[in-house]
């Protein structure tokens, strides 16, 4: 089992967070065409690697940040919070 | 065949004899015959082939789908030159790690046709290979634990009947009496109201369709080639012509990629995005007991998904570990909560040991629909986002995509299932749609 740091809470067990996704997609632009809309909503990289993506601590104090994990392995490289650039 | 046996004619003995051999149907009179040899006459299923430096078509992944695709491609369209590229060994992927389950009770009728032609493919598919597939109809029960479900489950009934699709809704007596084991005592934590059945649902030997269909692709000339990985796609003025892989440099014009969990990492490859996240899927199964159970039940409330294999084994599905993995393992608390809903439906299961437990990378869209068809580089085409189902749609699967490979128009069970509808908004919601995640 997978063991998340919470920047809040510390290291806890996996089944407390709930995954977000991939972190850092911007929203594009209101009149973007259908093609980049459509690759907003629905098209990812799903990297066999290293991939950044939220998580929420749920079942404890409740909030997102971000992880960059090895998709490979599963190990966490490093925890950052929302709205920060990758460490 | 009878060219392939003229040239062995020329040959050692012992090549003519393995020619003769793999081409040879099984029957009971083989093994009536091989009673007088010890049954020793029986040689290799299918070729492990040395890849050549060209072929006509190359199908990328030598899973179910794979496999499938290269048979249709000759049988169907009479195509031969093609190689099927496996980066480990044939059907050791999602083909040999999933349920078992096949059945086609979906909701909208594009996924009705779909997914009830590759049923009936399914239906003839030990005859059509001269395979045994051990088809098992033996019926899947889909169990309502509220009034509430009851209505749910009514609604997806009459849209499959409505579709063309036998399925009947069931008392609670009905069940009790299709699956006698489950807990319908006073005090079940998960009341059973009813539910509803279709019959035709059950379970095929999964690693039988790939040895099938990979004997008889081979016995129609193509070649099958393991341990084999796809590093790099060429292409020239923006088409595809072929493919690096560990064993060399294959030349071809027209390649399909048929790799699930790893669909996205052949496209980027290829230089082009999916709208697919990969997740490890698990299963498990218990020691063998005595037969117990001789339905496949559902319950969608609680995630169990339970079989009986043909061994004897308790089967388990389990449901996703909920964040993006390539790790072919599945999370401990996963695993435990379906157990825990499965105990519920079936306390008489709680002192089976597990014996294995593993997991598959599934391709999950977003709908929850498959891809069949072409993608952005020309020549270049990709059959994936089966998600978490798609064992029973490996006949389906392959019947299509052969024909956009051969023909290079979409099959028209897979015109609904392109990869533009990301663009326009066209989905075929399953998972919202019919309540299941596949």
């Amino acid at each position: 089992m997978m063991q998340i740091a919470c920047p809040w809470c510390g290291v806890r067990d996996e089944p407390e967070f709930i995954c977000g996704g991939t972190a850092g997609i911007a929203r594009p632009a209101l009149d973007a065409s259908d093609q980049r809309w459509g690759e907003y909503l629905f098209f990812r990289d799903n990297p066999k690697g290293i991939h950044h993506e939220r998580w929420r601590h749920a079942y404890g104090c409740g909030q997102w940040f971000n992880v960059a994990r090895n998709t490979m392995t599963h190990e966490i490289r490093v925890v950052y919070g929302m709205g920060q650039c990758v460490p | 065949m009878s060219c392939v046996l003229a040239m062995g004619m020329h040959a050692e003995g012992t090549e003519l004899e393995l020619v003769r051999e793999t081409n040879s149907k099984y029957s009971a009179w083989s093994l009536l015959r091989g009673a007088f040899s010890g049954q020793s006459h029986w040689t290799p299923a299918w070729r492990d082939a040395t890849p050549k430096s060209a072929y006509d078509i190359i199908v990328v992944g030598g899973g179910g789908h794979g496999l499938a695709t290269a048979y249709y491609l000759a049988k169907n369209h009479g195509i031969t030159d093609i190689a099927v590229l496996e980066r480990g060994w044939i059907g050791g992927g999602n083909t040999g790690r999933n349920t078992t389950v096949v059945r086609s009770n979906y909701l909208y009728p594009e996924s009705a046709r779909l997914y009830d032609f590759s049923l009936k493919l399914y239906e003839g598919l030990s005859q059509a290979l001269n395979f045994n597939i051990m088809l098992s109809q033996r019926g899947m029960v889909t169990l309502a634990h509220s009034r509430h479900d009851l209505e749910l489950m009514s609604r997806w009934a009459n849209a499959m009947r409505m579709n063309g699709i036998v399925a009947d809704l069931l008392t609670r007596e009905q069940v009790r009496a299709l699956a006698p084991a489950l807990d319908m005592s006073s005090q079940a934590r998960l009341p059973i109201s009813g539910g509803f059945t279709q019959a035709r649902g059950g379970t095929a030997r999964h690693d039988a369709v790939a040895w099938g269909y990979a004997r008889g692709a081979s016995a129609l000339g193509i070649d099958i080639v393991q341990n084999c990985e796809v590093q790099g796609f060429l292409r020239e003025n923006g088409c595809i012509v072929g493919v690096d892989t560990s064993r060399g440099r294959i030349r071809s014009s027209r390649i399909g990629i048929a790799a699930a969990g790893h669909s996205s990492v052949l496209a980027n490859l290829a230089g082009f995005r999916l709208p697919v996240t990969s997740y490890a899927l698990q299963a498990m199964v218990s020691e063998p007991v005595k037969p117990i159970l001789d339905t496949v039940v559902l319950s969608p409330a609680t995630g169990a998904y339970v079989s009986q294999s043909d061994k004897g084994e308790i089967v388990i599905g389990a449901g996703l570990d909920l964040f993006a993995s390539y790790a072919q393992r599945g999370s401990f608390s996963v695993m435990q909560n379906s157990i825990a809903g499965t105990l519920e439906l079936f306390p008489s299961f709680s002192r089976l040991p597990l014996l294995r437990q593993w997991a598959g990378i599934v391709d999950v869209v977003y709908d929850s629909s498959p891809i069949i068809g072409p993608t952005p580089i020309r020549g270049l085409y990709i059959n994936c986002g089966w998600g978490t189902g798609g064992f029973k749609a490996i006949p389906v699967g392959g019947w299509t995509f052969a024909h956009v490979l051969a023909t290079g128009r979409n099959h028209e069970l897979a015109e609904p299932f392109q990869l533009d509808r990301f663009v326009t908004g066209r989905l075929i919601d399953e998972a919202a749609g019919s309540g299941i995640s596949h």
